[in-house]
């Protein structure tokens, strides 16, 4: 292959990097208002009346909506394929507030300063209520987070609005008691994931017009336009003909991009004003009034025979969605989804529970979106059942895991690639575990190891689709239509790889537009690890289509059949030596009556979701003195299939484990017995700076994927996922202690290591 | 109230609030490198230099800047695609937003420090975050370019 497999630099890199005004806020207009929203001070609260005469009054306020101005369908926020089925609990605005940050008012006006001056002068009288905010008291609270009697589930997802569920779900195969009961050693432990911010460095971000037709243009900061585009026909009560969505460059996204937080807010704003109108989140808004991971409590018990085999895993979580249910039954069912079926010599497999409103920040989707708690608690709990054993952790992984061509006992479907084993067998050597497993005392410090495994999905089986189209230009290059979303990633440009090793062209030949809603082909947007994967298949047959194409209309101008003409990319050769370029036949494509200008078009859904895996190695330093851990060394084997592109592949995978490493040891959420996030900062709410982290090392042992683009899978949130338990793995083996609750801070780990 | 300052070289008055912030300044004066990630002066983000320091300008008011010099990465674009050449070929640059205010960070470092170490260049660059890459990959960029150097 030419390209497919090279570190080729990203098509946009050197733009983005250099500052040119490429991103949603560098786009709007400069008339265009300034939007801004008042967030409401309680966690429970009923908005008795609300006086905005004096802020309308101030000079450059062009509107002040409330409740009363908005209409009355209710919608979700989550940007996933219609039906949803996450739980249309929301309003624009509504006289009951559920959290600290949750929306009052809508205030537009000429300039920033004007917009805060008329937020200040808003008279809010609230009925204050008590709050649920302890999510393991949610269910059967005396408050209910959603007293509304409209609120609408597409699906039977186990919705209890009295009792504060949002979801229940459970799965079950086999006799888990039989198969406990049967066991030899069974261990329990009971595990807390902390909600995580997203923390992309662009905040959100969207702003709107009306165009020459009348029609609403949102351009916003995106991972779903598709969805956007549904999501405020539906909330504004607009055709979504009249709607039209723009994502330009994205300064991150991680799932939190996934949720439409402020693209309804300029847009309403716009209808009711006939003006361009921007909103531009601050950092606090971001972390305060947005959507973050969903924390987790996740019961496990693992059964299994003396030789080391698990032969039962039983998993009960409990999940805090928070205010709203943005993403509340998948990222719950995820967690067991793409945590379980790694160990396959299981008899009997359950994963089961809920997920709970409490009066807080809305959980929405994040990278690894539940599969990193699931495997966090899933991984320490085999952690802890090898020392039970007294098997080495990695050879109990390697008894146990799942290998290409069996049948996962989870969904029942044969795992078509792995090379995980590989993966384990590889970190172990490169970490130098023999010498290091489990610890060495220095003194007053200590050093140890830690292992963890993962595996996540390759798009949404059997659901979501990609479309794209590849056209020849008139003068011989192409443009590659996509409707996914490069959020730094660099999937326009594998995407363009791709396209190009099929039309066996250069990178430069490839013009990529993506994504505006009236121009794209129909992509679900860039998340569950889709877009190399799902899109990447679809570009795959469409770029053959074309290239098909290309051939057939060569072959009769040439009066020759197609099977007798060859293309190299550039040169299309017939019969007795007959030559066209496909500059030439380009050109007349396009030239006189009865031409057709050569296009390839196609979608692509997978009734499969191919796991990829990582294999993860922690070494730690831990003070005896103070209980800090120092991350020291981090080594990642992956499988994702053929590497694409092993610069942005590598890249994808090192900002996945620090983003996993904040998670494991720094990212604390907190709120205030109010149930005000205290952790509403870059000062409070630490996330790992380039001093926090250690060595980042990863390592790639490719698989072929048959159903992939050129063997290919996914890579972006699986990498997400093994820091946590690895190094609580690692910790455990320096103290003789397990930790159960993230992150790790230094009291935590001092507090469990002098007990 | 009206200031005269030297952006890029060039010499302009502008006329500023006086609770103005340098930030937004630069933005409204047509800057779009300039970006803000935090409000508290723990991203980086925002990293211009004043009078050839590197510093925060969404924690500097515009009214102190009065005949004083600013660049921006706009105004020394040569040496930052130099760089940015550098980043991009690691792919370290990912969703970029971060970039222009570390890759200030940088190209101010490389004029402070003469051979750092590994633990020199991430000292001097522990301001700059970054939540897309996890800043393997921008080392590897940064000791590239100092390399070129020598």
């Amino acid at each position: 292959m030419k390209l497919v497999g090279k570190g080729v630099p990203k098509i946009d890199g050197l733009a983005i990097a250099t500052g040119k005004p490429l991103y949603t806020e560098d786009l709007a207009p400069a008339n265009a208002l300034v939007v801004k929203i008042l967030h409401s001070p309680h966690a429970s609260a009923r908005i008795k009346a609300i006086d905005t005469a004096v802020a309308e009054g101030v000079e450059g306020v062009a509107c002040v909506l409330t409740h009363k101005d908005v209409p009355k369908v209710r919608f979700t926020l989550a940007g996933q394929t219609y039906p949803e089925p996450s739980p249309y609990d929301r309003l624009i605005l509504e006289d009951l507030v559920r959290y600290v940050g949750d929306e009052v008012a809508i205030v537009a006006a000429v300039d920033e300063r004007t917009a805060q001056r008329a937020l200040e002068l808003i008279k809010v009288d609230y009925e204050v209520l008590t709050p649920v905010l302890d999510f393991e008291q949610a269910i059967g609270h005396p408050s209910v987070v959603h007293p509304e009697t409209d609120l609408h589930c597409n699906f039977d997802i186990g919705h209890d609005r009295l009792r504060n569920i949002a979801a229940t779900h459970k799965v079950e195969v086999g006799d888990i008691a039989a198969e406990l009961a049967a066991s030899d050693v069974v261990v329990e432990e009971t595990y807390y994931t902390q909600a995580q911010a997203q923390a992309m460095m662009e905040t959100y971000r969207a702003f709107s017009y009306l165009d020459h037709a009348g029609r609403l243009v949102v351009v916003s900061s995106t991972q779903i336009p598709f969805h956007v585009r549904r999501h405020l026909a539906r909330a504004l009560e607009l055709p979504a003909s009249r709607i039209r969505v723009i994502k330009p460059r994205i300064g991150g996204g991680f799932g939190g991009k996934q949720t439409a937080v402020v693209e309804i807010f300029a847009a309403i704003v716009t209808l009711r004003t006939g003006r361009p109108a921007k909103i531009v989140y601050e950092r606090k808004e971001t972390f305060t009034a947005t959507n973050s991971r969903h924390a987790m409590r996740l019961k496990v018990r693992l059964g299994a025979d003396r030789g080391g085999l698990i032969r039962a895993i039983d998993v009960q979580c409990l999940s805090d969605t928070g205010a709203y249910g943005e993403h509340a039954p998948t990222v719950f069912s995820v967690a067991g989804e793409k945590s379980l079926p790694l160990y396959n010599k299981a008899r009997a497999v359950r994963y089961a529970g809920h997920a709970v409103y409490t009066n807080k920040l809305p959980a929405g989707a994040m990278r690894g979106y539940g599969a990193t708690q699931g495997c966090f608690a899933v991984e320490s709990a085999v952690n802890k059942l090898a020392d039970a054993l007294g098997i080495d952790p990695c050879e109990l992984r390697r008894k146990n895991i799942i290998r290409a061509g069996e049948i996962d006992i989870y969904h029942n479907r044969i795992l078509g690639s792995s090379s995980l084993d590989r993966c384990i067998e590889r970190g172990r050597e490169l970490i130098g575990w023999l010498d290091k497993y489990p610890r060495r005392d220095l003194g007053g410090k200590v050093r140890a190891v830690g292992m963890a495994v993962t595996m996540q999905g390759s798009g949404i089986a059997g659901i979501d689709t990609a479309s794209a189209e590849v056209r020849l230009n008139d003068d011989g290059n192409y443009t590659l239509l996509l409707g996914s979303t490069d959020m730094g990633t660099g999937s326009d440009t594998i995407l363009a790889q791709m396209a190009a090793e099929v039309l066996e062209t250069s990178m430069d030949t490839i013009i990529v537009h993506a994504a505006d809603t009236d121009v794209s082909p129909f992509d679900t947007g860039s998340y569950a690890s889709s877009t190399a994967y799902v899109t990447g298949m679809a570009v795959v047959k469409a770029a053959g289509e074309l290239r098909e194409k290309i051939i057939v209309a060569a072959a009769a101008l040439m009066n020759a059949a197609p099977a007798e003409v060859t293309f190299d990319g550039s040169i299309l050769t017939g019969p007795a030596g007959a030559t066209i370029t496909l500059a030439e036949l380009a050109q007349r494509s396009v030239v006189g009556p009865d031409r057709r200008q050569l296009s390839g078009y196609a979608s692509h859904g997978s009734p499969v979701s191919p796991p990829p895996f990582v294999a993860g190695f922690a070494e730690v330093e831990i003070d005896k003195e103070t209980g800090k851990v120092e991350l020291l060394d981090y080594i990642a084997v992956i499988d994702c299939g053929t590497v694409v592109n092993p610069n942005l592949a590598r890249i994808q995978a090192e900002g996945g484990l620090v983003q996993g490493i904040g998670l494991a040891l720094y990212e604390d959420v907190k709120y205030d017995e109010r149930g005000a996030l205290q952790t509403n900062s870059f000062m409070t709410y630490k996330i790992p700076s380039r001093k926090d982290i250690g060595t980042v090392r990863v390592f790639f042992e490719e698989s072929y994927e048959p159903t992939g683009p050129f063997g290919a899978k996914s890579i972006g949130e699986v990498v997400n996922n093994t820091p946590a338990p690895a190094i609580v793995h690692a910790v455990r083996n320096a103290i003789g202690a397990w930790l159960t609750r993230l992150p790790l801070t230094p009291e935590k780990v001092y507090a469990a290591m002098v007990k | 109230m009206k200031i005269e300052v030297t952006i890029n070289g060039q010499k302009t008055v502008l006329e500023v609030a006086a609770d103005e912030l340098l930030a937004d300044t630069l933005r409204a004066a047509g800057f779009a490198s300039i970006r803000r990630g935090c409000d508290t002066t723990n991203c980086g983000l925002c990293t211009v230099w004043i009078d050839g320091k590197p510093t925060l300008s969404c924690a500097t008011l515009s009214a102190r800047m009065d005949g004083h010099d600013i660049t921006t990465i706009e105004g020394v674009a040569g040496e930052a695609e130099a760089f940015a050449r550098l980043l991009v070929a690691e792919g370290g640059e990912q969703c970029g937003f971060c970039s222009p205010g570390f890759i200030m960070t940088v190209l101010a470092m490389k004029r402070e420090l003469a051979d750092p170490t590994d633990e020199a260049i991430t000292h001097y660059l522990t301001g700059n975050l970054c939540r897309c890459t996890g800043y393997m990959g921008q080392l590897r960029a940064v000791k590239k370019f100092l390399e070129v150097r020598s």
